[in-house]
C-alpha cells in the first residue's frame, strides 16, 4: 500500500454476500484527485452496493477501503468522521420530507459538523445557487419537480465539503426532460475538478465525462479503461454486446451528436 | 326542590371541584403518556434484543390488560408488597402506563412507515443513529401519529373516570357521591355526561387545530 | 409462594365461570352493536339528511361519554325511571351494546365509503334497487373489509367489560375482588385475572384473523394491523 499523495480512494478486494448470494466477488480499483469514474453494467451486477459499501451503508464481508490514506473499514467508532468526507446521491433523492430545501442543505452543517447557524444558512444558500435553486430555498420536497429535488440533495452532500462524491443512478428515477439539467450539474462539478464515483445507464454522459469507465457484471470487474478505448475497441467480447445495447437505447454521445 | 335549583345549588360545586380533579388528572398524564409512548416505539424499532424485547412486552401487557386491572393492581396489589400509593397517584400512574402503551404502537406504525431512503442518508451526511432518529426519523413519524395518538388522548380523557374505581374522586365520582345520596341519578348523570362530552369536543378542537398547525407539504 | 399458587389453582373454576359471564358480555354486545350498526351505517351513507344527522349524534353522545358514566346513567338512572328492572347483567349487554353501535356504525361508514361509488353505480345499471344493491353488492364487500376494524373493537369490548363491575356483574375482574378481599391476596388475584385477559384478549383476535382468512377474496383490500 503506497502513500499516494493523489489517490484519493482505494477500494481493494470487496466481497459482499447476501444470504446465500454473493453480489460483490472481489472489487479493487482507485481513484486520483479530479479523476471521474463511470461505473456502467447490468442491473444486479451490484454497483449500488458497492457505493453503500465504500460509505460503509452497507457492511462488507471482505476487503479493505482507504479514504486519503486513512484506512476507513478498520474504524468501528468514527465511521461517521468518514461519512462526512464522502457524499453520496441516491437514486431516490431521499430528500428529508419534513425540511425545506434550505433546511436539508444546512442540516448536515448544523447538526453534524456543528457549524454556526448563520454560516451555515450562507454556505446553505451557496449550494442551492449552485445548482441553480436559490429561488427553492423555502419549498418542501413535495413542491419541487423530480430533477430540482435531485440537484437539492446534490446540494446537500456537496455542502459537507467531500473529498469524493459518490452518485448512485442519479438520473435513472427521472422523467427524461428532467435529466439534462441534473447531468449539467454533475458535468459541471466533474469538470471543476471533483473526485467522482457515478453509477450510471446515461453513456452519452459517460463518454464525455468519464477518466475511466468500469464495467461490472455478476459483481466482477470485466473491463476499464478510457471510454474512447472502451466504446471502439474493448478488451472483452461481454463489454462490446453490453455497450452495443445500451448504445441502441440511450443514444450517442454529446461528441457524436 | 326544582331540578334548576338542585342543579345549581347541590350538584354544580362537588361536580366542578371534581372535573378540576379530572383535568389534574389528565394535564398530568398525556403529556407523561405520549413521552413514554415515544421512547418505547423507539426502543421496540432502534434498540437491542434486549430493550426491544422488554418494550415488546410491555406493550403486550398494557394494551391487552383492561385499564381497570392495572388500576386495581397499583391500588389494592402494591400495598401487600409494601409499595403504597395515594389513589390520585396510582390513578396517574395506570394512565401513563397505559396510554403510553397504545401511544406506541401507533409512534411505531408511524416510524415504520417511514422509507428507509430517509435514515440511509442521514447517515450518509455523517449523522449517528441517535441523531438521525432525534432530527429526522422522529419529526416525519410524529407528524404521522397525531391522529392515532389524537385518539389515544381523547379515550385518556373519558377513562380517567375510572380513577374513581380506586377512590380518586373526580367528576364521575363527585356524580356518584351526589347522585346516590339524592336518588337522583339520571339528571346528575346527564349533567355529568354533558361536562365529558364538552371537554372532548374541546380537546378534540385543539388536537385538530395543532394538527393543521403542524401539517407540512406531502407528510402525514 | 406455593400458597399463592395454591390459591390461583382453587380460584380457578370460580374465576372461569366468570369468563363465561364475560364472553357472555362481549358477544352479546357486539351481536348487538352489530345489529344496530348495519342499519346506521347504511342510513349516514345512503339516507337523507335528516337521519343521518341523527345517527351522528347517537354516534356523538355514545362516543363522546366514558363507559362507567353511561353504565351510572342507564342502571341507576334511566333504566328505573323507564320501569325497567333489569337485572345488571342484561343492562350491561344493553349499554356496552348500544355504544358498541356507535364505532361499529363508524367503521362500517368508513368501509362502505372506501368502496367508491362505482359499485353502486355498476349494480343499479343491472337494474337492482337501492336496498338490493346494498344487500348483494355493497354489504358483502364492506364487512370483509371491517374485519380488522371490528377485531379491534371485540378487543376494546372485552376490556371494557370490566368495567361492569361498577354495577356488580360478577365478571373475571369482580370474581377476582371478590376472593382477593376475603384472602387478603390482592397481588396474585389481580395478576391471575390480569393474564386471563391476555388470553381472550390475543386468543380472540387469533381466532378473528383466521376467519378473516377463511372469508377473504384473493387480491382484495388492505390488512391493517390494528393489534
Amino acid at each position: 500500500m503506497q502513500k499516494d499523495k493523489n489517490l484519493v480512494l482505494r477500494v481493494e478486494d470487496i466481497h459482499k454476500r447476501y444470504g446465500k448470494e454473493e453480489i460483490l466477488k472481489g472489487i479493487s480499483f482507485e481513484i486520483e484527485k479530479g479523476q471521474t469514474k463511470v461505473i456502467i453494467g447490468p442491473s444486479g451486477s451490484g454497483k449500488s452496493t458497492l457505493l453503500r459499501c465504500i460509505n460503509q451503508l452497507t457492511i462488507l464481508d471482505k476487503g479493505k477501503i482507504w479514504l486519503e490514506n486513512e484506512e476507513v473499514t478498520q474504524t468501528k467508532k468514527n465511521i461517521n468522521r468518514f461519512r462526512q468526507k464522502m457524499g453520496m446521491v441516491f437514486q431516490d433523492f431521499n430528500l428529508f420530507d419534513h425540511l425545506t430545501a434550505l433546511k436539508n442543505v444546512e442540516i448536515g452543517l448544523v447538526r453534524v459538523k456543528k457549524i454556526d447557524k448563520k454560516e451555515a444558512k450562507e454556505k446553505a444558500i451557496e449550494e442551492l445557487r449552485q445548482v441553480g435553486l436559490e429561488k427553492q430555498a423555502d419549498l418542501y420536497p413535495a413542491q419541487l419537480s423530480g430533477g430540482q429535488k435531485q440537484r437539492v440533495s446534490i446540494a446537500r452532500a456537496l455542502a459537507m465539503d467531500p473529498k469524493v462524491m459518490l452518485f448512485d443512478e442519479p438520473t435513472s428515477a427521472l422523467d427524461p426532460e428532467l435529466i439534462g439539467e441534473v447531468l449539467e450539474v454533475i458535468k459541471k462539478l466533474a469538470l471543476s475538478g471533483m473526485t467522482m464515483v457515478v453509477v450510471t445507464h446515461e453513456m452519452g454522459f459517460a463518454r464525455s465525462v468519464a477518466n475511466e469507465i468500469i464495467f461490472m457484471e455478476g459483481g466482477r470487474i470485466i473491463d476499464q479503461g478510457i471510454p474512447y478505448k472502451l466504446f471502439t475497441d474493448p478488451d472483452h467480447e461481454r463489454t462490446r454486446q453490453f455497450l452495443c445495447k445500451i448504445t441502441e437505447l440511450y443514444g450517442k454521445s454529446e461528441e457524436e451528436k | 326542590m326544582s331540578d334548576i335549583n338542585f342543579i345549581r345549588e347541590i350538584l354544580l360545586p362537588p361536580v366542578l371541584e371534581g372535573t378540576v380533579v379530572t383535568l389534574k388528572l389528565i394535564v398530568a398524564s398525556i403529556p407523561l403518556g405520549l413521552i413514554l409512548g415515544i421512547l418505547i416505539a423507539v426502543g421496540r424499532v432502534y434498540g437491542n434484543r434486549l430493550i426491544s424485547s422488554f418494550c415488546i412486552i410491555y406493550t403486550l401487557f398494557f394494551r391487552g390488560t383492561p385499564l381497570l386491572v392495572q388500576l386495581f393492581i397499583l391500588y389494592f396489589g402494591f400495598p401487600s408488597i409494601g409499595i403504597f400509593f395515594s389513589p390520585f397517584a396510582a390513578a396517574i400512574i395506570a394512565f401513563i402506563l397505559c396510554s403510553g402503551a397504545y401511544h406506541s404502537e401507533y409512534v411505531r406504525g408511524a416510524i415504520q412507515s417511514i422509507k428507509s431512503g430517509q435514515m440511509m442518508a442521514a447517515e450518509a451526511l455523517g449523522m449517528n443513529k441517535f441523531k438521525a432518529i432525534l432530527y429526522i426519523i422522529l419529526p416525519q413519524a410524529l407528524r404521522r401519529s397525531i391522529p392515532g395518538c389524537s385518539n389515544e388522548i381523547i379515550y385518556l380523557v373519558k377513562y380517567s373516570s375510572l380513577a374513581f374505581m380506586v377512590t380518586c374522586v373526580e367528576l364521575t365520582g363527585a356524580g356518584k357521591i351526589i347522585a346516590s345520596r339524592y336518588f337522583e341519578y339520571t339528571l346528575v348523570f346527564l349533567v355529568v355526561g354533558a361536562i365529558y362530552l364538552l371537554m372532548v369536543s374541546v380537546v378534540t378542537k385543539f388536537l385538530g387545530m395543532l394538527e393543521k398547525k403542524l401539517e407540512i407539504p406531502g407528510i402525514g | 409462594m406455593n400458597e399463592n399458587l395454591a390459591l390461583i389453582y382453587q380460584s380457578l373454576p370460580y374465576l372461569l365461570k366468570g369468563c363465561a359471564i364475560t364472553i357472555g358480555l362481549v358477544g352479546g354486545a357486539l351481536g348487538l352493536g352489530f345489529i344496530i350498526g348495519i342499519p346506521m351505517s347504511v342510513g349516514q351513507v345512503y339516507g337523507n339528511k335528516y337521519l343521518s344527522a341523527l345517527i351522528s349524534l347517537y354516534v356523538w353522545f355514545f362516543r363522546g361519554l366514558p363507559v362507567l358514566v353511561l353504565l351510572f346513567l342507564f342502571y341507576f338512572g334511566l333504566f328505573s325511571f323507564l320501569g325497567l328492572n333489569l337485572p345488571a347483567f342484561t343492562a350491561a349487554i344493553l349499554v356496552l351494546g348500544l355504544r358498541s353501535a356507535a364505532y361499529q356504525s363508524q367503521i362500517f361508514r368508513g368501509s362502505i365509503q372506501s368502496l367508491g361509488e362505482g359499485q353502486m353505480l355498476a349494480a343499479r345499471s343491472l337494474g337492482m334497487k337501492k336496498s338490493e344493491a346494498i344487500l348483494y353488492i355493497i354489504l358483502p364487500q364492506a364487512l370483509r373489509i371491517s374485519i380488522p376494524g371490528w377485531s379491534n373493537e371485540y378487543a376494546i369490548l372485552l376490556k371494557d367489560s370490566a368495567i361492569t363491575y361498577a354495577i356488580g356483574v360478577m365478571e373475571i375482574l369482580t370474581r377476582a375482588n371478590f376472593i382477593a378481599t376475603r384472602t387478603y391476596k390482592p397481588m396474585p388475584m389481580f395478576l391471575t385475572c390480569a393474564v386471563i385477559f391476555i388470553i381472550l384478549t390475543y386468543g380472540g383476535v387469533k381466532i378473528l384473523d383466521l376467519l378473516e382468512n377463511k372469508v377473504s377474496i384473493p387480491g382484495y383490500g388492505e390488512r391493517r394491523s390494528e393489534f
